[in-house]
């Protein structure tokens, strides 16, 4: 049976800058169940990322603001992180709760043995001794595959290699063992090859630890062979949501399908236009009334500038938020697909 | 978590959730098709700002360094309305009102010889800034040539000029004082000029790393790719890239000088009496500790006040310049 | 097919670059190809396979330690001051990285500008309208020549790189990895809009990236670089349908694919460990440490590149056996 570990409710998040306020997380609800993976995909600024460091509380203090009450939470166990205090929060962080990010270079102390990093993440949370912690951190090293992990342990981050510093970083976020594993872009700076290493190694390991794992990424090719559910994001809104063959096989909403045509396959031929997204995402310090996909969408009517949709569920599992799905909406020119999922 | 929410966001955060609540009647009309038509999808909500602009809007926002900036504003002034406010010759020696203390008449009180101390404070202390300003311009000059050079051209010249540097920075900062006001006398050029010679080493060093860093960034690269020449390249791409940290490199310089010449003058190698300074006001004053202990204090007060906002000033600069800082 | 006309021509090409006492790091070491006018010649490879560096050597960015680049029956590595700045009119280079690719103290409008002021192409009004033109061409509005990069996302600065290399009107582009930086939905913006400005200008471009599946499709041939060699040329389909080097067999079996049951079914090719360094480089095959198909032969014999089918060369000892 599935158990929901996390549920985040009307998650809002807005930054204070000098030309106003900015609306990076909108609203925003999902759950997350033990041992899954959730995959959230946007473009930058779509709010993937705040979202993720609201949930490890990793947002700067100094210029966010998160809205508490009225509904928004996010539950831990039934515990609302929001009302957590830092210090609390650095319990969970760590060892309940991990992140990875992109760039393994700033997530990594240039100045300390890797070995003496992951055990330090170990002795913060747990009460043993310095011996235990030691064997723990080579298990760990081990695990992720870092060949000659003894000596490896006695090195700093420069000598490792991209590849190398990614499972090293994978290391100290596992070394306690966490419920959820939070992946904010692992593989972006990585290459092809590599980037296959480290997506099977967050596989292997989700298994063995069985832990739930938050997947973000703006490459919707990564996703395919990893996760179970997927939610797609734009402005700081999920636009739609669904199991993966759902999202794969029967996108529903513009973007999505946009998403999943610009990536190029091996079939299409050569110079042949690729199906591309017009114009950039929107500023969310002023983001458009109504659908904020709008401006780019080619199916866009008068209706979605002024008001934004609601949502339409088409299985259990996937719904998503469009005008298109209303019984009133301009069909012509719609594709065969987006037509007959209307008709249900 | 941040816990303290200011109402003001929470307002307007409320505002832009209920924007869609407001009720609009789902006519047909709605539902016709409009694509991207009059939306480019390109649009830009900010207002443009340029780099200074933001610079000055970051600085305005810090309290601390725009009070530091009045700060300097006010004690400027001070320095050059003071003797006009006061109506005293600051060279005047009465030895009638010898060690007076503050009063109505004279301000600061008067010294050993008689001399208004306000008068004296305010003229010393212009020839403290301007010994100040003087060094900076010197050092900026000579070290943001050598750094740009070095940096610039590398190879054997870089060599040459980083080793001047480490020779210069090494030799003895006092003895050469010393030396150079024996040889040239002593007098405000030379007290600049030996200033200068030592210190200079540490702006061409930033510069150097500052030029070389810059130098293998892509816009620079595109600059060549272009066929833009070296002239070109460091006007248009370098210096103004630089220019940000030589400005706060600056700013925290010129207290350095103004404590150095306190410094020399106090042990005598500043300027020549009957002009002036802080240091050599202060020098005097400090023989009278015992007794007349404001003929100190005076002097020191305005030293401590020039420096504090010169370097509130340069931490408030370097935090606006930080691109990481930025909101 | 009519003999094409060859615009580029690359011998041999060698770029080292000493890292210390007697290190070496050879980052070309010997590449030839040819690129023909109106083509577009992808390179692919992993960092630090010396593809970009190969791409700012062609471009006269480095000078280079050996080998010729002929542009145009001239060797560009042999040009005086003054044949230099032709040269930069007739070729021009966007690059990877679209935050670091423009000045931040300059308008976009002066960013474009820049090659037209350079070779003094147009003053004045007609400046500014060529500007406003470039800027809609790459579908950006006139408005925004006027303000800064920092205010523009990554796809519409990559666009701004793109708009200053088209300025002064070159023939030949060199584009570094102009897209790997970019969310997967402005990639195919950028593609689309290199594609088209080849097709109007009759551009020359040199491709450079590690993404695949996007050099396959803007490239009409491609050549694979591993450690500064070349492992494999090959027209672009040619080279999809039938990779023969165990590596370019490998770095297409990484790709992921957008569809979870291809996905499933799809047997990657395991590739072990990661590109050596480049620094003092073992002889023989720079591949034998991570093929699994490595034989002695490969530890100690380079392999030439061998033309093995038409218009398809290999450099790899086993190819024949191991393509039966």
């Amino acid at each position: 049976m599935s158990e929901k570990i996390l549920e985040v409710k009307n998650l809002e998040v807005s930054f204070r800058t000098y030309a106003g306020i900015s609306h990076a997380v909108r609203g925003v609800d999902f759950y997350l169940n033990r041992g899954e993976t959730l995959a959230i995909v946007g473009e930058s600024g779509c709010g993937k990322t705040v979202t993720s460091k609201a949930i490890m509380g990793l947002l700067p203090e100094s210029n966010t603001e998160i809205r508490k009450g009225e509904g928004s939470a996010i539950l831990f166990h039934g515990d609302n992180l929001l009302d957590y205090n830092e210090k609390q929060m650095s319990q969970i962080r760590g060892s309940k709760i991990s992140m990875i990010f992109q760039d393994p270079m700033t997530s990594l102390n240039p100045t300390m043995k890797i070995g003496d990093q992951i055990m330090e993440s170990i002795l913060i949370h747990q009460d043993i001794s310095k011996a235990e912690a030691r064997n723990q951190a080579l298990e760990m090293l081990k695990l992720v595959k870092i060949p000659n992990a003894e000596e490896r342990m006695k090195q700093y981050p420069f000598e490792f290699s991209g590849g190398m510093r990614q499972r090293a970083m994978i290391a100290v976020a596992l070394a306690c063992k966490p419920e959820i594993l939070i992946a904010d872009e692992p593989t972006t700076a990585l290459d092809v090859t590599i980037q296959a290493q480290i997506m099977e190694l967050i596989g292997s390991l989700q298994k063995e630890l069985k832990m739930a794992v938050i997947l973000v990424t703006h490459d919707l090719g990564v996703v395919a062979s990893v996760a179970d559910r997927i939610q797609v994001m734009y402005a700081g809104k999920i636009v739609e949501r669904g199991v993966v063959d759902e999202i794969f096989y029967k996108p529903s909403h513009p973007y999505t399908r946009a998403l999943l045509n610009s990536v190029p396959k091996i079939h299409t031929n050569n110079k042949e236009t690729l199906y591309s997204l017009k114009g950039t995402p929107p500023d969310l310090i002023n983001p458009p009334a109504g659908c904020s996909f709008a401006p780019r969408c080619e199916y866009g009517m008068m209706v979605c500038r002024k008001r934004y949709p609601d949502i339409t569920r088409f299985s259990d599992s996937q719904e998503c938020s469009c005008w298109l799905y209303h019984p009133k909406a301009d069909t012509a020119g719609l594709p065969e697909d987006m037509i007959r999922r209307r008709a249900r | 978590m941040p816990k303290g929410r200011s109402k003001r966001g929470e307002q307007k955060m409320s505002e832009n959730v209920n924007m869609n609540i407001e009720d609009i009647s789902l006519t047909d009309d709605l539902f016709r098709r409009v694509g991207t038509e009059g939306l480019s999808g390109e649009e830009i909500g900010k207002k443009s700002l340029t780099y200074w602009a933001d610079v000055w809007r970051r600085f305005r926002a810090n309290r601390l360094a725009l009070f530091g900036m009045f700060l300097l504003i006010a004690v400027v002034l001070l320095l050059f309305v003071g003797p006009l406010l006061s109506g005293q010759d600051y060279q005047y020696i009465d030895s009638s009102i010898k060690n007076q203390s503050p009063s109505s008449e004279h301000w600061f009180g008067t010294d050993d010889m008689g001399r208004d101390l306000f008068t004296r404070v305010c003229v010393g202390g212009r020839i403290s800034i301007y010994i100040g300003l003087c060094c900076t311009l010197v050092m900026f000059v000579i070290g943001a040539l050598a750094g740009a050079l070095a940096g610039l051209k590398g190879g054997l010249v870089d060599d040459i000029i980083m080793r001047i540097c480490e020779f210069i920075g090494n030799l003895p900062y006092l003895i050469i004082v010393v030396i150079l006001s024996m040889v040239m006398g002593r007098s405000l050029f030379s007290l600049v000029f030996a200033m200068s010679l030592t210190a200079w080493v540490g702006t061409a060093r930033m510069v150097r790393g500052q030029i070389l860093q810059i130098k293998e960034q892509d816009y620079v690269q595109a600059a060549k790719a272009l066929g833009a020449d070296t002239r070109r390249i460091i006007i248009k791409h370098l210096l103004p890239n630089t220019l940000g940290i030589i400005m706060v490199d600056i700013t925290m310089s010129v207290p350095g000088f103004i404590f150095s010449e306190a410094f020399l003058s106090y042990i005598g190698l500043g300027v020549k009496p009957p002009e002036t300074s802080w240091g050599a006001l202060a020098s005097a004053g400090q023989q009278q500790l015992m007794f007349y202990p404001y003929q100190l204090f005076f002097p020191c007060l305005l030293i401590v006040l020039t420096i504090l906002s010169f370097h509130l000033i340069g931490d408030g600069l370097s935090d606006a310049l930080d691109p990481k800082l930025r909101q | 097919m009519a003999e094409r006309q060859v615009l580029i021509e690359v011998k041999d090409l060698k770029k080292y670059f000493k890292v210390g006492k007697n290190a070496v790091l050879k980052a070309v070491d010997g590449v030839n190809f040819k690129i023909y006018k109106g083509e577009t010649l992808g390179l692919v490879g992993e960092s630090g396979c010396g593809k970009t560096t190969c791409g700012k050597t062609v471009m006269g960015l480095y000078e280079a330690t050996g080998g010729q680049v002929i542009f145009d029956g001239t060797d560009i590595h042999s040009l005086n001051r003054r044949e230099k700045k032709e040269f930069t009119k007739r070729a021009q280079i966007i690059f990877q990285d679209p935050y670091s690719s423009l000045n931040p103290r300059m308008t976009v409008g002066d960013i474009i500008g820049e090659g037209i002021d350079i070779h003094g192409l147009c003053h004045g009004k007609e400046r500014e309208e060529k500007i406003h033109e470039l800027l809609e061409l790459v579908g950006l509005n006139r408005e925004h020549a006027s303000r800064f990069p920092h205010e523009f996302s990554g796809g519409q600065r990559q666009r701004i790189g793109i708009a200053r290399a088209l300025a002064i009107e070159p023939e030949f582009i060199v584009c570094d990895e102009p897209i790997s930086a970019l969310d997967v939905s402005i990639q195919a913006q950028v593609v689309n809009l290199l594609i088209e400005l080849q097709q109007k200008k009759n551009l020359t471009y040199l491709f450079i990236a590690h993404d695949l599946s996007m050099v396959k499709h803007i490239s009409d041939r491609v050549g694979v670089m591993y450690l500064g060699n070349m492992v494999e040329f090959a027209s672009s389909d040619e080279l999809y349908a039938e990779p023969l080097h165990p590596y370019t067999t490998a770095l297409m079996s990484a790709i992921p694919i957008p569809d979870p049951d291809a996905e499933k079914e799809k047997k990657r090719i395991p590739i072990e460990g990661e590109i050596p360094s480049p620094i003092n480089p073992k002889p023989g095959c720079r591949f034998a440490a991570r093929c699994r198909y490595a034989t002695d032969q490969c530890r100690q014999e380079t392999p030439e590149l061998a033309e093995v089918k038409p218009d398809h060369f290999v450099a790899c000892h086993r190819t024949m056996e191991l393509n039966k």
